[in-house]
């Protein structure tokens, strides 16, 4: 199949995607206990109150009709206002999106370097120290989930050695604004897929090293570095490539256990706070962000594995 | 479950902070800003859990506790609470009744708003109006409900006269109920709020942060600090990492592990708030099982209130009499204290026929203390021969649930005069009655106490009401919680005030050494 046959095609797909994302969204919030309403009534649920607050917020209208009319909103730009705050819910995404958008390409944009060097210097070094050390080290960090290690790196770096400042309590949404806020987040976010991706791409530059065309060109006479990098390298990050977007779906969830400890206050923290005040307009322009994210950053992975290495892309 | 497990998880690890901690513990000796006298200047940064992107600076809308500590920060009331819960005027500088208790005339002093133009009669009305808008649905519209708005009016700029609908002694409460704020005349947009409070309105990034600065004209003199601005951490350990790093001065809302855990560290200071919250299990009384006086009675003579407390409230509180607001204004002291008596309990329960009775506790992570406390008694009440079951409900709609379903589940309650109280949830007409106790005599005690202008009079009978919930009522009240809060040792002038008091929260009285 030609390369823009097969984007258009996923792409289709993944608007269909999306908008069933959203359908399920809905239907799930309307299933869960209570409503805006009874949550806004809080510690005093007076019936007729949250009758009249439910009456405000339109809430008494049939759930059918509040999602077509959030759909029809949607054609016309409009993703709708909080029920609680009344402010408009395109404003609530930029507002955490910042914050998250900021921590997830600064990962991104360390993670990838990292782990391709790392999966490659162990892969070259197949069996020896260096490379029995970085697995252990990697299947050992990996291990450690991403809310121990931000609490044990708070206690150290923050508390006790008052190296970084322990969360990002008080800066604006530009964190960039403060970077030392930026360090231990980035720690965490970077420990578990530096592991991962690493151990891919180690796992695929072996594969790579061992074939029969890296052989074919160190027989012709190529330099080990060139056919390491230009032949075998492209081979073996393909199926990292995928795995990488995987990553990215997972930080842009805003890695709510990191968001929590350090006080950012990013599209996790805002699904959380949505959903526990049944905010349906802010859940659903969440659910779409997130949906939209997801089937780009695949579709994206996807073609360029379809390029890389057209045999692993093409099936699919 | 999730959150849940999170927070449990937190707790955990508190610990390791510590320990990581303590080496440094041996700093110069603890000098707090406390000893030294108020000082002038200075950016005060408080930290508070808040309400995400959902928060509003509306003073009406007020629900959550940071809602409420910056409404005080930039608006007033008429009156608001004391430590006692009694009523102090704020705004108003005085007030009187009529003979008959249905007309107040209220007297303003002289205070401004931060655009400069005076409060007025009209502003006062004008706010009252909007909350009490029978179209919409403020919170304080049920406690504005006495107030006949119609015949109301302002008779100078500074007198305002409330025609009530029925006698009411007890106007004052109404006046410093939470979030009857004044705001000037016909006030709707609060994206930059305007008040007549100690801080005026910088800046506001909802879920965030607040910037306030202050209001060098406010009537009550003008606050220490140059700057007030609030900060959000939902996350307790997040607030006290923060407060530990030196981001902010001020930590609301500890638990009372992290207060032992840094006991004697020079880097934080608790100060407790006592008599902040009640703590009680509440029974229905309109149906099986606890409709039975009998069992009621064992219920309050098998709980081991001093285990609660100790387990629960980590020791931070004191154990509860079955009675609202212990300390408060009307409390009655007089009526002995209940104690365990677990012979009676289970000869009660075998004479109710219960013995073995299969009973279901309701509980939810809805408030902190609440899912711990539901599994001690669950213990207390099986030793009684019970047969108990701890259900665990939604958080998020907990209060709605247990109105009406259900028939013993976990309570909690802040600070609110005895009076309100009463009003509020112990009245046939009562519209949050969870324990369904409807007496016509109770009721009438009611209206008889609020239509005697004589203090010693009322006082009478709030003990006479008091002493019928403490013998046949359905909330067993086994603590008053005290509520922590952390500052660093730069703070001084935080007061022990209950949680919805005035001095609570309240920053125009603090400094930064």
């Amino acid at each position: 199949m030609s390369l823009p046959r097969y984007a258009a095609r996923r792409l289709l797909l993944g608007l269909a995607q999306i908008l069933a994302v959203t359908a399920l969204v809905f239907v799930l919030t309307e299933a869960l206990p209570g409503d805006a309403a009874v949550v806004l009534a809080g510690d005093t649920p007076d019936p007729e109150r949250i009758e009249r607050i439910r009456r405000e917020l339109g809430l008494d209208r049939p759930a059918p009709v509040r999602y077509a009319d959030w759909l029809l909103g949607l054609l016309r730009g409009d993703l709708g206002s909080s029920l609680t705050a009344g402010r408009p819910v395109t404003g609530f995404l930029a507002d955490a999106g910042g914050p998250t958008v900021q921590l997830a390409a600064i990962t991104l944009l360390l993670l990838v370097p990292l782990a391709v060097a790392v999966g490659v210097v162990a892969a070259v070094r197949e069996g020896r120290l260096l490379d029995r050390a970085l697995t252990s080290v990697g299947i050992g960090l990996y291990s450690v989930p991403e809310f121990a290690l931000a609490v044990m790196l708070v206690a150290l770096f923050a508390l006790r050695l008052g190296w970084f400042p322990p969360t990002a309590v008080g800066v604006g949404p530009n964190l960039l604004a403060q970077p030392a806020v930026l360090v231990l987040p980035l720690l965490v976010l970077l420990a578990r897929p530096i592991c991962s991706i690493s151990r891919l791409v180690r796992a695929g530059m072996i594969d790579a090293l061992r074939s029969d065309y890296v052989r074919h060109a160190l027989r012709l006479g190529l330099s080990v570095r060139r056919v390491r990098l230009a032949h075998a390298l492209p081979n073996a990050v393909a199926p990292a490539v995928q795995q990488l977007a995987r990553t990215t779906d997972w930080l842009l969830g805003g890695v709510i256990a990191v968001e929590a400890v350090f006080v950012i206050p990013g599209l996790g923290t805002s699904l959380v706070s949505a959903v526990s005040a049944r905010d349906i307009p802010v859940i659903q322009g969440l659910a779409l962000v997130f949906a939209a994210t997801t089937v780009t950053v695949n579709l994206v992975a996807d073609v360029v594995a379809f390029r890389l290495a057209p045999r692993a892309g093409g099936a699919t | 479950m999730h959150s849940l497990n999170r927070r449990a998880f937190l707790g955990a690890t508190a610990g390791l902070s510590a320990a990581l901690l303590t080496g440094c513990g041996s700093g110069p000796a603890t000098g707090t800003a406390a000893t030294g006298g108020p000082r002038k200047g200075g950016r005060l940064r408080v930290a508070f859990a808040g309400g995400g992107a959902q928060e509003t600076l509306d003073p009406h809308l007020s629900n959550l506790f940071v809602e409420a500590s910056r409404s005080k920060a930039m608006f007033d009331k008429l009156a608001d609470y004391g430590p006692d819960l009694s009523v102090r005027p704020r705004l108003a500088e005085r007030w009187e009744a009529d003979a008959g208790l249905t007309t107040w005339r209220v007297t303003l002093r002289q205070a401004g708003f931060h655009n400069g133009k005076p409060v007025r009669a009209a502003d006062v009305l004008s706010s009252y109006a909007r909350i009490a808008d029978p179209a919409r649905a403020f919170r304080a519209k049920t406690t504005l409900a006495v107030i006949d708005l119609k015949r109301s009016r302002a008779v100078d700029d500074r007198t305002v006269e409330f025609a009530l609908k029925q006698p009411f002694a007890e106007f004052p409460n109404v006046l410093a109920a939470f979030g009857v704020f004044i705001v000037p005349e016909g006030t709707e947009d609060f994206t930059r709020p305007v008040g007549s409070g100690p801080f005026s309105f910088v800046s506001f990034e909802p879920g965030r942060s607040l910037l306030l600065k202050r209001n060098a004209d406010y009537w009550e003199g003008a606050p220490h600090v140059d700057e007030l601005q609030y900060l959000i951490s939902n996350e307790e350990s997040a607030r006290v990492n923060a407060l530990l790093g030196g981001q902010v001065d001020y930590a609301h809302d500890i638990t009372a592990t992290t207060a032992r855990t840094y006991q004697g560290n020079d880097r934080l200071a608790v100060t407790r708030l006592t008599n902040s919250g009640m703590q009680a299990f509440a029974m229905k009384l309109d149906r099986a099982p606890f409709n039975d006086p009998g069992l009621r009675e064992a219920m309050f003579l098998l709980a081991d209130r001093g285990q609660l407390v100790d387990t629960v409230l980590a020791g931070a509180g004191q154990v509860g009499n079955d009675l609202f607001g212990r300390g408060y204004q009307y409390y009655a002291e007089e009526i002995p204290q209940r104690t365990r008596d677990l012979e009676k309990a289970k000869w009660l329960v075998e004479k109710a026929g219960a013995k073995g009775m299969k009973i279901q506790l309701d509980t939810s992570a809805a408030a902190s203390g609440f899912v711990e406390s539901a599994s001690v008694f669950a213990d207390q009440m099986r030793q009684a021969g019970l047969d108990v079951n701890v259900a665990m409900g939604n958080k998020d709609t907990y209060w709605k649930d247990i109105l009406d379903k259900g028939s013993l589940c976990c309570f909690r309650s802040g600070a609110m005069p005895i009076e309100t109280h009463f009003a509020q949830r112990l009245l046939s007409t009562s519209t949050v009655n969870v324990t369904k106790w409807k007496r016509p005599e109770f009721d009438a005690l009611y209206t008889k106490a609020v239509s005697l202008a004589d203090e010693k009079a009322r006082r009478d009978v709030y003990a006479e009401m008091q002493r019928m919930q403490h013998a046949e009522g359905g909330y067993l009240v086994w603590g008053f919680a005290d509520w922590l809060v952390a500052t660093s040792p730069r703070v001084g002038g935080i007061a022990d005030a209950p949680a919805n008091t005035l001095d609570w929260a309240r920053f125009d009285k603090v400094w930064l050494a």
